[in-house]
């Protein structure tokens, strides 16, 4: 069954995944960062970033590809604030699949909006509840572009999974029915580029597709 | 002069307006500010922040800006939970040392903006209000600056107490703003002195983001901020716009 939760805010995650973190190598030390991260780095990806299923994501002019972040979204069902590690699954009403578009860009320490709050860099759907999926940390991950699969990965490698991010999360803001909480991006995210169809997959949930449309510039 | 607020009275929601001692509903009850509940005074909707728009805080600062002289408006993103009304009430961690207040001018957008030039940027302007920003430096981590466990906290974003109509402001740019902890004068500064103006700002953001009605930027704070503890009345107000008054409050309210 699919339901669809008027939607809150949604949060990406960001390096949540020990490989990502890890192909950082020992630029996590150096400046600007100085320290790896130590709570959880969040992002916020506001609405009017927000596409559908089918709908168009757009290349921005001067662009040639986007960065493709596929990731699960944890949809919240009940407001949850300070919850514990072992009961924080219970807020979640479901899952759903985000793609977390990004022009790519080399650096974590302030990266512009421009970069990831563009119109239509995010795209979300379908929700599935959560008892139709099982455990949110064993789920693999596929992304097709133009029916060829270019990238695996999956939430069993994360730094904090599912239940922990959302506990410490929730130690420092509440999140509300309909915030999605992304639990992050694979290292090597694939590009893709206008005139493309960008596929991801994700075992239990199903499959985001969406087009990648140049920008059109008006004269 | 047209100021706007929203309020919860008598088990309801409503919409008000300034009036002498308080404000009149929209059903004609005339109220004292003190009787009500004061809600940011819009529905909000996407909250970009700016990061070091004031030359004289961008020198305050510097010693932590590990990246030198930008080339673009330094913008983050702010969720609702953050959101806190006039005479709210902020939550102090225990075991942070330095939380500081923003005082900040706050632009509502009224007319979905895309691509929108300079020159017609200030049509998109429905009002302005006052915002106060906190900020736990504790938390601040050097990826994704500002972190949103320093500044995406629950209820470290006062807005209020009106909308005021952006007629009713010829001109946002000579605005004072002003903080006082406990009456006593800490931060001063003058919209004039902004880096990047309302303008710029709708400009920068529009040529990649639509805005929407209801769309708030905050347009940063000036020199001055100090830290504040539990029990501390901060009022941070701006001529013309409004006086917005936030009190800290310690972990123990919230069981912590």
């Amino acid at each position: 069954m699919h339901s669809t939760p008027s939607r809150g805010t949604v949060y990406g995650t960001l390096l949540n995944h020990r490989d990502a973190l890890a192909a950082l190598g020992a630029a996590v030390h150096a400046p600007p960062y100085n320290a790896p991260p130590t709570a959880p780095v969040l992002y916020i990806k506001p609405r009017n970033t927000w596409v559908g299923a089918g709908e168009a994501v757009v290349v921005p002019a001067g662009v040639d590809e986007l960065e493709i972040g596929a990731t699960l979204g944890l949809v919240i069902g009940r407001t949850a604030c300070r919850v514990r590690e072992a009961e924080a699954l219970s807020f979640v009403a479901g899952y759903v699949i985000v793609n977390d578009v990004s022009i790519p860009h080399a650096s974590f320490y302030r990266p512009s909006l421009r970069f990831k709050a563009r119109d239509t860099f995010c795209a979300i759907g379908p929700v599935v509840r959560r008892d139709a999926v099982g455990s949110p940390d064993a789920l693999g991950i596929s992304v097709a572009i133009d029916g060829e699969i270019v990238h695996r990965c999956g939430t069993a490698g994360l730094i904090r999974p599912a239940a922990r991010l959302l506990a410490e999360v929730s130690e420092f803001m509440t999140l509300s029915p309909g915030d999605v909480l992304s639990v992050g991006v694979a290292a090597g995210a694939p590009r893709a580029r206008a005139g493309q169809r960008v596929s991801i997959k994700i075992d239990a949930l199903g499959r985001l597709e969406n087009p990648l449309v140049a920008e059109q510039v008006s004269t | 002069m047209k100021r706007g607020a929203r309020v919860a009275f008598g088990g309801a929601i409503h919409e008000a307006l300034e009036h002498v001692g308080g404000v009149r509903l929209a059903d004609g009850r005339v109220l004292a500010e003190e009787q009500l509940v004061w809600l940011p005074p819009f529905e909000v909707g996407t909250i970009v922040a700016l990061g070091i728009n004031y030359v004289d805080h961008a020198k305050e600062l510097a010693k932590e800006l590990t990246i030198g002289s930008k080339d673009e408006p330094l913008a983050f993103l702010k969720a609702p939970n953050t959101l806190v009304g006039h005479r709210g009430f902020t939550r102090r961690p225990a075991d942070a040392t330095f939380m500081h207040y923003e005082c900040e001018l706050a632009v509502v957008i009224g007319k979905t903006a895309k691509k929108v030039a300079r020159g017609d940027a200030m049509r998109f302007v429905a009002g302005y209000t006052v915002a106060n920003d906190y900020a736990v430096r504790d938390y601040l981590e050097n990826w994704y600056r500002p972190n949103l466990r320093s500044k995406n906290r629950d209820g470290c974003t006062a807005l209020g107490p009106w909308l005021v109509d952006a007629a009713d402001v010829p001109d946002p740019h000579a605005l004072e703003l002003r903080t006082l902890v406990n009456g006593k004068l800490t931060q001063r500064g003058n919209t004039r002195d902004l880096i990047n103006d309302v303008p710029a700002l709708i400009e920068y953001l529009s040529s990649f983001m639509t805005l929407a009605p209801g769309d708030v930027i905050l347009t940063g704070t000036p020199e001055g901020v100090i830290n504040v503890m539990p029990g501390d009345e901060v009022v941070t107000e701006i001529d013309g716009i409004g006086r917005l008054v936030n009190t800290i409050v310690g972990d123990a309210l919230f069981d912590r």
